[in-house]
């Protein structure tokens, strides 16, 4: 049961909110301040749906409930990254009693804004395709079992399989800006992962070819801010170590072999 | 010969099979969705995957899986697609292996399997505890891979609004509507599959994503596509209660050694770890000697609630009881189970590898869903397939975990192929359906969206969500009684009437999420009811349906599908017989010692 409802608190607690809103892509920003009332464990999600069920900025002026992006609210899904206190998070795992307050909510920036806290990160899936992050399958019929993979190989790169293409990673670079076409560490890291499958490996050469084009593993300047961000842990530097080593060693070959 | 043209709505993992089936065959299609596929629900899903692959040297067999699945549903579902399933589940492991999910593995390099609910087989594939994510994403790369060859086109970021019928109530493709520009469109299609997930949303809080509202179902419902079993929803017995949602803790927990306990002082105030293993009730153990923890999930969900509300056992007297890790070795919870034992971190922030995690059952599952028939995934109407948890066919009255993952990707197998079958037998395409047909359902659609928009009354959607959600979850989920329903029935009555005064406030045409969750949640109303009503008629209690008022199983009178049906406005049943033609009813106990 909800312990109150918005409006309507009982110990009278409040958060103060402030949420950067843009109704459209030609429109300017402004922000909007919302006072709502604390309940234990709330999240940042709660605190959207509050204003969406009494769209009131702490003013007292009627506005519109806020536009977000969230699907699964247990940060596997990657939906719901924005700025939260300027830092780039999932709104769903960030729990307002973490917070100093006014709490800041604001787009992220390296992305198209559609709304309010919706961004266009479709980016992330077109490079997905630009780099071939896919193992080849001859069929989906019944072909066997796949290939064997020692545990230990499993337990390396079980870690790089659970990226959820949050963007946070793109955010915090230095190197995604205007001016570059670097498809950032979420996506190397794939390149990574499929690279180390027995299978995925057999086309590693084409995955390397993409990695050493433009926007690719070059651009990296070695800032290390993805790693900090990374909502899943994941060794996003080391991952684009590796794929930097596999590509120069792919150049080097083909050099050599001409 | 002309090329048929398939629509899919829904990418989740029966929407990317049923794609990669279609592109496989050379079918082109365009796949809708709500968000970006790789954002579905499915990635919630985290045991793991069932197939009797016997890797274990258990004499586990696909038979055993079919008897497991049909006496873990109670007997309802129908028995040959059950079969066919389990039959289908170690080729579909294969595939995914060979897809490169990242499955746990053995010294010897092969799947690792762990056991789940409701078998005493080591028979569940996974990938830590993250398996669903696991897979939509190897099938969200095939996707990929066929999108980038041209053989797949995606429509991310639409909604579906509803089927296009002609004058003989054929399916001839969706109306769909773009969550940015806000812009409704026709699609023509031969034949559109949808698997579209649950309707977790009805009951406001569950363990289901923000988008699992049964919209779909609902909008097709009305439109004549029939609806099963509607009243079999799981709750599962081990979720974090939250206010926004209740977050899963996997039957894997208990798969890999978790155990699930009370104080047995009621009332006892000392912290966990404080109270002697003389002091704690372990009451799955002790009632269920044979399953232990590992009893269904219907059978555990109402042990919860025994300890809770009839013995008065719940921790410090509030709606909760442990559900225990701790004993296990650090190494191991973190090999196996890191994937959920962090979002309890996360979220309450407790590390549950040193403190029992406090569980309550929450909705998580719908057994019930479009009727399809027993051979093709295909709804009552012409042209429309499903295939998922938006469908009814292959849990009949309580689902085993790690068995939905199997259902996903199986129903997606038969779908496609199904579909495009039909599609090629038709003797007249979409094609040369008048655009009038077309032309219609769209200002049909787009009325709707306007009355909304403009609609002066004083209603908030989102409160008329919350009190439907409330309502069900009290008197739709665990303990079913006739009174309660009746009153639920006319609670959603007054429901849907106050949605008649509702007031969007947000009136623009642009990224309007408002109004999308408006159309969801008259859609919601209308499957709400479906729900209560389809349980009210049902007196007897079966699997996940559970009445104290007739508390055993009817075969007599109940073992039948609940058949659905909406005309001109109202709600109709019509119950048909179960295909019980290989393994024989039998009464369904856990508490036995044989």
């Amino acid at each position: 049961m909800d312990t109150a409802a918005p409006g309507g608190g009982n110990s009278g607690r409040k958060v103060i909110v402030r949420v950067k809103r843009r109704p459209g892509t030609r429109e300017e920003a402004h922000w909007e301040e919302f006072a709502l009332d604390w309940r234990p464990h709330m999240n940042i999600i709660i605190c959207l749906r509050d204003i969406a069920e009494r769209p009131v900025t702490r003013d007292g002026h009627a506005t519109t409930p806020v536009s977000y992006e969230a699907n699964c609210l247990e940060e596997v899904c990657g939906a719901c990254a924005m700025l939260i206190n300027g830092v780039s998070r999932q709104a769903c795992s960030t729990l307002v009693d973490s917070l100093e307050q006014p709490i800041r909510i604001e787009p992220l920036t390296k992305f198209p804004v559609v709304r309010d806290l919706v961004v266009d990160r479709s980016i992330m899936f077109e490079n997905l395709k630009r780099m071939k992050c896919w193992v080849p399958l001859d069929g989906t019929y019944d072909l066997g079992p796949g290939p064997r993979i020692a545990p230990e190989v499993q337990e390396k790169y079980y870690p790089l399989s659970r990226c959820i293409t949050c963007g946070n990673c793109l955010e915090v670079c230095p190197q995604v800006n205007e001016n570059s076409d670097f498809v950032g560490a979420a996506i190397l890291s794939q390149v990574r992962l499929f690279n180390a499958h027995p299978t995925g490996a057999m086309h590693m050469k084409e995955r390397l070819a993409a990695v050493m084009g433009p926007g690719g593993v070059a651009d990296c300047a070695n800032a290390q801010n993805c790693v900090e961000v990374c909502p899943k842990q994941i060794p996003l530097t080391e991952s684009i170590a590796e794929v930097n080593r596999q590509a120069i060693r792919q150049a080097v070959l083909g050099w050599l072999l001409g | 010969m002309r090329e048929p043209k398939i629509i899919v709505v829904g990418g989740g993992l029966a929407g990317l099979m049923a794609v990669i089936r279609a592109a496989e065959a050379g079918v082109p299609v365009d796949l809708f969705s709500i968000v970006p596929v790789k954002r579905s629900h499915s990635v919630c899903a985290q045991g793991g995957i069932n197939a009797a692959k016997n890797l274990k040297g258990e004499g586990d067999s696909t038979d055993r899986h079919f008897d497991d699945t049909v006496y873990g549903g109670d007997f309802l579902a129908n028995q040959g697609p059950v079969k066919r399933m389990c039959e289908a589940a170690p080729g579909v492991i294969d595939m995914l292996d060979r897809m490169g999910v990242m499955f746990n593995r053995t010294a010897e390099g092969l799947l690792d399997f762990r056991r789940f609910g409701g078998t005493l087989f080591h028979r569940t594939a996974f990938a830590g505890a993250t398996t669903g994510q696991q897979m939509l994403y190897a099938l969200d790369e095939q996707v990929r891979r066929f999108e980038s060859e041209g053989k797949v086109k995606k429509y991310e970021g639409w909604t579906f609004l509803s089927a296009v019928l002609d004058d003989h109530r054929i399916s001839r493709g969706i109306c769909a509507m773009d969550l940015k520009t806000m812009e409704v469109r026709t699609f023509p299609a031969d034949a559109a599959i949808f698997c579209t997930g649950g309707v977790g949303a009805v009951f406001g809080r569950s363990t289901n994503s923000v988008v699992c509202t049964g919209s779909a179902q609902s909008a097709l419902f009305q439109q004549g596509a029939d609806y099963a079993n509607a009243e079999f929803i799981q709750v599962h017995p081990t979720a974090i209660p939250g206010e926004d949602k209740c977050r899963l803790m996997s039957e894997s927990a208990r798969g890999e050694g978790g155990r699930v306990w009370v104080p047995k002082k009621p009332g006892d105030k000392r912290p966990a770890k404080q109270i002697p293993e003389a002091e704690r009730f372990y009451f799955l153990e002790e009632w269920y000697p044979k399953y232990g923890n590992l009893v269904p999930r219907d059978i555990a969900t109402r042990a919860i609630h025994k300890v809770v509300y009839t013995q008065k056992m719940g921790l410090e007297g509030a709606p909760a009881v442990y559900l225990d890790v701790s004993h296990i070795p650090r190494e191991t919870l973190d090999r196996k189970l890191e994937g959920i034992l962090e979002i309890y971190e996360k979220f309450l922030g407790v590390d549950p590898r040193e403190h029992p995690m406090r569980v309550f059952p929450a909705m998580h599952y719908t057994m019930g869903g479009l009727w399809i028939d027993n051979a093709n995934q295909a709804t009552s109407v012409p042209g429309i397939y499903a295939a998922g948890e938006c469908e009814y066919q292959y849990h009949g009255a309580n689902r085993l975990g790690a068995n939905s993952l199997v259902s996903c990707i199986y129903g997606g197998m038969v779908a496609a192929p199904a579909a495009i079958r039909y599609a090629r037998g038709l003797d007249k395409g979409c094609e040369s359906v008048s655009t009038v047909v077309y032309e219609n359902e769209r200002r049909r659609q787009e009325q709707i969206n306007d009355s909304m928009l403009h609609a002066e009354g004083t209603e908030n959607p989102v409160t008329i969500w919350k009190e439907m959600g409330d309502w069900m979850t009290e008197h739709v989920t665990v303990v079913r009684n006739n009174p309660d329903l009746e009153r639920t029935d006319g609670k959603l009555l007054e429901l849907a009437d106050r949605f008649k005064k509702i007031n969007l406030s947000d009136r623009t045409y642009w990224a309007n999420q408002t109004l999308s969750f408006c159309r969801e949640l008259q859609n919601m109303l209308v499957l709400a009811r479906v729900i209560t009503r389809g349980a009210l008629a049902r007196n007897e209690s079966r699997g996940a349906h559970y009445k104290p008022d007739f508390p055993d199983r009817n075969d007599a009178e109940w073992l039948k599908t609940t058949r659905a049906h909406y005309d001109c406005g109202t709600i109709k049943f019509a119950y048909d017989p179960v295909d019980t033609s290989m393994i024989p009813p039998r009464a369904r106990r856990y508490d036995a010692k044989a």
